[in-house]
């Protein structure tokens, strides 16, 4: 039955060739643009690392100013300082632990004069961060977590793997060296590859959300230690309400903060335990003169921390209620049309149901047909989105890159949408036709 | 009056009324706020920044590989500054616009805890005014002496400084910018007084609320990475951009030129996320007015169609074209006024919604009227097609069935 409603709503549809157009452009443009809007909010929102979310806590230490909170009304810094990371570091209270911090670099490969140097985002962590994030490995590993090597007495690094495709054409590079160059202090050093990583962009790059958290990662990932005693040039953001005085030393051991600071906590018990300890860590430190400000340290598992830095633009926000109220529109137009044309098949229903079909077995027929104006909307709705993310693409440039791609579950929830829409808004078409009175629709022919 | 019977007509075959006014309100309430956000943003990416942008580009020079960087970027200055077609030149440590750059926090030295406004820290020299074309509005420039290197790990600053207007109204709220020249301020830490006041030049943050305050020390940065912003003779940017680019290179193998872009690209990029919505806005309201329209258009054009028989027979008692295209004007009026009234509410609560959910800019108090009389138009100008078509029924209809 169903294949002879789908050849009787071809039929339909051919007939008012016009009509079905702009049914179509309608729900297709409505789809279009919601969609989207509503993928790039998606992929905003989304979960970076769904299974572990809820394990990984952001720490804050409320170090400020007495007289005027980091942020207001009562936020502390959203970064920690370096004699706070020290600290917690090698208390190592948490189940696994890692500060990190970004820095840029200039890279050459010593043995190829013609390799033409670049800038690299380069990140320092410990080696906790690769585990903890469940960060995928193609060649090699990460380096080990005893002490020694992770402060950096060894000069390792992990490259990602697009910039392992760029200096090394994609083999495995273990164990063959780069020089990482300061981009303002003319020194250079050699650092030996242990690791390479598979493709790992998280949208939003949650690990660090103080600077542009859609673009790319870091290329380089290096021990946390070699940042400062290699000299690199620090390129996040650094906070510090008071004068810190000059030099390195000085800035080291003042209340700057520039430190992302991540735990893994498996529990409630372990994260009531770390709460308790860093609580009591800045009691201790209450007593030297340090955290002027009344006790206000924070644990913020990942979507509450994304959730904390507004990952998703209030922009965004008013974007998509403009989008929905657009799809409003959209679906207005198509119950209209709808019902202009069922209605104008007064007659041919007055006939359909004096020869003896039920109410039931028309609503289903036209069903058919309106689900096929979806289907059809949903396919133009596909590409609709399709070039919008493009031109937003064009519009807002490479950094917006990872929020621009249509997502599998974006396209399967487009189509859903369209047809679900379409029926939605044939139904009381639909309805309304069914009821027509045979007698007096043939009485008027 | 007709108003009577075609209301009442209204009334007895609602649904398509309802479907066109409740389309209309949306829309309504979509292009009044999309249209206050574009004209913000808009507005927002083109304000001045109080440099001459048109002809201004920036490069910066990475790693240059000496032992000495003052002694290359003293060469690299003098150089450029003598290249044919450059105005003038000037080191600084950050670019307006930019988007990144050093801020302090700034307070006036008498009174306690007077408050503290965050403002940019520009580092320049005595060719500043010059070279950005700012208007210096009161005391004076910088003397070539007054200008010193300053290390990488210092953190003090100079005594004498040049602000912005907006700086000094901020920080001396009951005098004239003009007569603050030669106060006593704080920077961070260091006490400085004011040598000069300029009218304008922006902190390179954009999305800043304090984008107007900024200070400007007769330092020039010693770093390995200078960013150098040149000004050249009108019309011959373009020409002059790869040529320094090339010059540079030239002059000290192994260094590396970066972001050498115009001013121009510089404010495109900073504002990219407010054309861009700007941008997608606007598509958004055209679309939805084309598609508000097709379907009054749509519906009105079934109306017709089914009132065919009606409108013969009204044309066989006696009523001319024009009453019969009045008929369906004044019956679009009616439909499309209980929209827009409706729209209007819908259109200022969600408005406020807006207003109070985020920094979204209020409807002024003329758009609700503007954004309602071109809706109503809008809809006069669809079913004008099918009315007319309704006139072309002839009035023998009436005759053909019974």
């Amino acid at each position: 039955m169903i294949f002879y409603y789908l050849r009787l709503a071809a039929i339909s549809l051919r007939r008012n060739w016009g009509q079905t157009t702009l049914m179509i452009l309608a729900i297709g443009l409505g789809i279009g643009v919601c969609m989207s809007i509503v993928t790039i909010n998606y992929l905003m929102a989304k979960d970076p690392i769904p299974d572990k979310s809820s394990q990984l806590y952001y720490v804050q230490l409320d170090n400020w100013d007495p007289n005027r909170p980091a942020e207001s009304p009562n936020e502390p810094p959203d970064q920690i300082t370096w004699m706070d990371h020290q600290a917690l570091m090698s208390a190592a209270k948490a189940f696994r632990q890692t500060g990190n911090a970004s820095a840029t670099a200039i890279i050459r490969k010593p043995d190829d004069d013609n390799f033409r140097p670049f800038l690299a985002r380069i990140r320092g962590n410990h080696a906790d961060f690769f585990p903890m994030f469940d960060v995928p490995f193609l060649y090699g590993t990460g380096w080990t977590s005893d002490a020694h090597r992770d402060w950096g007495a060894d000069q390792v690094v992990v490259l990602s793997r697009e910039t392992n495709d760029r200096l090394f054409g994609g083999e495995d590079s273990v164990g063959r060296e780069i020089t990482l160059g300061n981009p303002t202090e003319f020194s250079s050093n050699l650092f030996r590859v242990i690791g390479v990583l598979d493709e790992w962009r998280p949208v939003p790059r949650f690990y660090d959300l103080t600077s542009n958290y859609f673009s790319d990662p870091a290329e380089i990932f290096i021990p946390f230690g070699l940042i400062l005693s290699q000299g690199l040039s620090r390129s996040g953001n650094t906070n510090c309400w008071k004068p810190t005085g000059d030099g390195l030393r000085a800035f080291l051991g003042s209340e700057c903060v520039w430190i992302q600071y991540w735990t893994e906590l498996r529990n409630h018990q372990e994260k009531a335990d770390y709460m308790a300890y860093l609580d009591q860590y800045v009691t201790e430190q209450k007593e030297g003169g340090r955290f002027p400000r009344p006790l206000n340290n924070r644990l913020s598992n990942v979507n509450e921390w994304l959730d904390h830095e507004n990952v998703v633009q209030p922009e965004a926000k008013m974007l998509l209620a403009v989008a929905v109220m657009f799809l409003v529109v959209c679906l207005l137009n198509t119950i209209g049309l709808l019902l202009s044309k069922f209605l104008g098949k007064s007659s041919e229903i007055g006939v359909r149901r004096a020869l003896g079909a039920s109410r039931g077995s028309l609503m289903y027929q036209y069903l058919v047909e309106t689900a096929m104006i979806g289907f059809g909307g949903g396919l133009l709705g596909l590409l609709l989105t399709w070039l919008g993310l493009e031109s937003m693409l064009a519009i807002f440039g490479s950094d917006a890159s990872n929020l621009m791609r249509l997502d599998l579950n974006m396209v399967v929830a487009a189509v859903a949408l369209a047809i679900a829409s379409a029926i939605g808004a044939g139904l009381y078409p639909t309805w309304r036709a069914c009821r027509i009175d045979p007698a007096a629709q043939l009485k008027s022919q | 009056m007709e108003i009577g019977p075609i209301f009442r007509a209204l009334l007895r075959n609602r649904t398509g009324a309802i479907l066109i006014a409740v389309q209309i309100a949306f829309t309504l309430t979509v292009v009044l706020n999309a249209a206050v956000m574009i004209n913000e943003q808009v507005s927002k990416a083109g304000r001045p920044s109080g440099l001459n942008e048109a002809d201004t580009f920036h490069m910066q020079s990475e790693a240059i590989d000496t032992i000495n960087p003052q002694v290359t970027i003293n060469n690299d200055l003098r150089a450029i500054r003598e290249t044919p077609g450059v105005a003038n030149a000037l080191q600084m440590n950050t670019i307006p616009l930019s988007n990144g750059g050093w801020s302090t926090g700034v307070r006036v030295q008498q009174g306690d805890d007077p408050p503290v406004y965050s403002a940019a820290m520009y580092m320049v020299d005595d060719q500043a005014i010059d070279t950005m074309q700012l208007k210096l509005i009161a005391g004076e420039n910088f003397a070539a002496s007054d200008v010193v290197w300053r290390k990488p790990d210092e953190s003090g600053w100079p005594g004498r400084v040049i602000i912005t207007k907006a700086l000094a109204k901020s920080l001396f709220p009951d005098d004239s910018p003009e007569t603050t020249v030669g106060r006593a301020i704080l920077l961070g830490e260091s006490p400085a007084n004011i040598i000069g006041i300029v009218d304008q030049l922006q902190a390179p943050w954009t999305q800043s609320s304090q984008i107007e305050s900024s200070v400007m020390v007769p330092q020039q940065f010693q770093t390995g990475s200078p960013r150098y912003l040149i000004r050249a003779e009108p019309g011959q940017r373009d020409r002059l951009m790869p040529e320094i680019e090339a010059q540079l290179a030239e002059r000290e193998r192994g260094r590396m030129i970066r972001n050498l872009y115009s001013m121009d690209e510089v404010r495109r990029r900073s504002y990219n996320l407010e054309t861009g919505l700007a941008m997608i806005l606007g598509f958004v309201m055209v679309v939805l007015l084309l598609i508000t329209g097709l379907g009054i258009l749509g519906l009105a054009s079934l109306s017709v169609r089914r009132r065919i028989k009606q409108i013969g027979i009204r044309r066989a008692l006696g009523a001319s074209t024009r009453d019969v295209l009045r008929y369906f004007l004044i019956e679009n009026l009616l439909i499309t006024s209980s929209g827009v009234v409706l729209g209007a509410i819908m259109a200022v609560a969600f408005n406020i919604a807006l207003v109070n959910a985020m920094n979204f800019p209020k409807i002024e108090w003329y758009g609700v009227p503007l954004g309602m009389v071109v809706l109503v138009l809008l809809g006069q100008l669809a079913v004008w097609g099918p009315a007319r078509q309704a006139c072309g029924v002839s009035p023998a209809t009436a005759t053909r069935t019974v």
